[in-house]
């Protein structure tokens, strides 16, 4: 009698059990079904970048052409030129954003007057959550021809520059723009990375008589430096997203030698020019690329961390 | 000896405030400059003689942006996306982050659930391929081409489900011996012990489709149809073709005055307000998200 009832309350346990995995299951089904829609059969999509894809025939009759998209790619003086711009785009905005929200993080911890520290924080983290199409209105404002920046330099007596149409001030315009908008949002990781620091070290440091130079270079930085790096790995994954919004929001045509970047190239290709094939097959050398980078980053931060990203 | 420290921990206090002071206005002037710009005279905009205080001061290019039809149709597209999307990823975020909370004892698919959905967020068909399958489905020039494509954010669905993980077992138990099921579980326990993370999330999506000109760029052709980043972003793309007609800097310089400076920050005033209306919440909410974002699945 024991055994039969032990017997049964086991059945209904993986009986519940049963039930409750197949509302999970259902619970899930949403939201594959968009996945599957919107991500999913996409990627069955890809193989118009092995082919000479008409809108006419579709991807079950056009033509394949095997890699002949893509030894057309590598063949073009364009795309080293779009890679190494996303490349110097993306990296120099990762390094000034980085360096300015760690030293931005150092001072804020060092105000006393907490109105000022709040006001300041709810400014500088303001930018991040606005649109580029907004933030672009404002750069070209400042920085076009007739725009504020070149009327003080004119006042000033410096030459006027047409920042926004020139290959030598674009790219650090690009960059500049992006350190503004972001590197306050960024320092928010540093600010609780300097928190958590053992306030037991600073008076350590005061006691042996260390300067607050000394304090900042021997205990802040290092209390910080595991979380730099693990931020600065985790920016390696987006070397190849130079920033779409800002560089479509800003760019013109007398600055693509140096502002034209994969992003905007394959918008370019496949919707304006309808080169649908070969605009795929530059998106999706970028999409590997980018996944093999995402997958390495990964790998790497668990082994030499205990954080991941997925 | 001990005088000339404290000169210098004053120099350098002062150093400190000032850098903070300095770098604070960096941020804050170039939103001012166009406040004072969205209330000013044309003539003084246009002329340049606007700081941070209105020149001329004038409501005129509020009025005048009243009057502008397509500016509120495309207000409102907005208005509806953003409800769409907050709806639906809301939704589909919870849940979805329930059932991959549990275990893989407790949920045998789970693995193969998790696997397919990073797969989906380290990889994707790309531009044209989605575009296509948008166009199949018939949704271009359609509110849903805005919304549907970005139904599962799965960066938040992975940020929901960790903090579910967290959520104590013992709740879970006491509501399943009063006999409820999952979804009850989830409604009654999981909800109302996660308010800080789904504040986090629902702020993410709608700034993110508030902000997104791009599935307007790409899906929407018919100017009535544009929802407001992009219908904005077009009024600055007229200039760009002009360059790319190759017109003179002579031209571009007078098309510029032309084009009123005045109304158009008057239009980026606008198109502002919904997210500072929604700041005070931001700023509560997004640096406990950050810090949730950061931890390990």
């Amino acid at each position: 009698m024991k055994f039969l009832h032990k017997h049964s309350q086991e059945t209904t346990v993986s009986g519940r059990m049963q039930s409750q995995e197949s509302m999970f299951n259902l619970m899930m089904l949403p939201g594959m079904l968009f996945l599957l829609i919107f991500s999913y059969i996409p990627m069955v999509g890809i193989v118009m970048a092995f082919q000479d894809f008409s809108a006419g025939k579709g991807i079950f009759g056009s033509p394949f052409v095997g890699l002949k998209h893509f030894k057309y790619m590598f063949s073009l003086p364009d795309i080293w030129k779009i890679i190494r711009n996303t490349l110097t785009i993306a990296i120099g905005k990762m390094l000034i954003t980085t360096l300015m929200a760690v030293i931005f993080a150092i001072l804020l911890n060092e105000i006393r007057v907490r109105f000022l520290k709040r006001t300041v924080q709810t400014v500088v983290y303001l930018p991040h959550f606005l649109s580029w199409v907004i933030l672009a209105s404002i750069v070209v404002n400042l920085f076009s021809l007739d725009g504020s920046v070149n009327q003080a330099l004119g006042k000033l007596g410096f030459e006027q520059c047409n920042f926004l149409g020139n290959n030598t001030t674009f790219q650090p315009l690009l960059i500049l723009t992006d350190v503004w908008k972001e590197f306050g949002y960024a320092s928010i990781v540093y600010l609780a990375a300097i928190t958590s620091i053992d306030p037991g070290l600073y008076e350590a440091a005061s006691i042996d008589g260390a300067s607050w130079w000394q304090r900042t270079w021997h205990v802040t930085l290092p209390g910080m430096l595991t979380v730099i790096l693990l931020m600065s790995v985790m920016n390696i994954a987006n070397v190849l997203n130079a920033g779409f919004d800002q560089v479509y929001n800003l760019y013109n045509p007398m600055v693509y030698e140096t502002g034209d970047i994969i992003d905007t190239y394959v918008y370019r290709m496949g919707l304006l020019n309808h080169q649908y094939s070969f605009s795929t097959a530059v998106g999706l050398f970028k999409s590997v690329v980018g996944m093999v980078l995402m997958i390495g980053v990964n790998e790497a931060s668990k082994k030499f961390t205990d954080a991941r990203i997925f | 000896m001990i005088q000339s420290k404290s000169i210098s921990a004053r120099v350098g206090k002062v150093v400190v405030y000032t850098l903070i002071i300095l770098m604070g206005l960096i941020c804050l002037l170039p939103l001012l400059n166009i406040l004072a710009m969205s209330f000013s005279g044309s003539a003084a905009v246009t002329a340049n003689q606007v700081g941070l205080v209105p020149v001329d001061f004038t409501l005129a290019p509020y009025q005048k942006l009243l009057g502008d039809e397509q500016f509120w149709r495309s207000f409102m597209i907005s208005v509806v996306r953003v409800i769409l999307q907050l709806a639906l990823n809301m939704v589909l975020i919870v849940l979805m982050a329930y059932p991959l909370s549990k275990s893989k004892r407790e949920f045998r698919a789970r693995g193969v659930y998790m696997k397919l959905m990073i797969f989906a967020m380290l990889f994707n068909g790309g531009m044209i391929p989605t575009y296509l399958v948008v166009k199949r489905l018939g949704l271009l020039n359609t509110v849903w081409s805005l919304v549907l494509p970005g139904a599962v954010p799965i960066f938040n669905v992975i940020l929901v489900m960790n903090f579910f993980a967290g959520v104590p077992k013992s709740l879970e138990e006491a509501a399943i011996i009063d006999g409820a099921n999952p979804l009850q579980v989830l409604m009654r326990v999981y909800l109302p012990c996660s308010v800080p993370v789904l504040a986090t999330v629902a702020l993410f999506s709608i700034v993110g489709s508030w902000n997104d000109f791009f599935s307007g760029l790409i899906y929407i052709t018919k100017v009535q149809n544009l929802p407001l980043m992009t219908y904005i972003q077009s009024l600055n793309v007229n200039i760009a073709d002009l360059v790319k007609g190759g017109a003179s800097a002579d031209t571009l310089a007078s098309v510029a005055a032309i084009s009123n400076k005045n109304l158009n920050a008057a239009k980026i005033i606008v198109s502002t307000i919904p997210l500072l209306a929604i700041y005070p919440f931001l700023q509560k909410y997004f640096i406990s998200g950050i810090v949730v974002g950061a931890v390990k699945e």
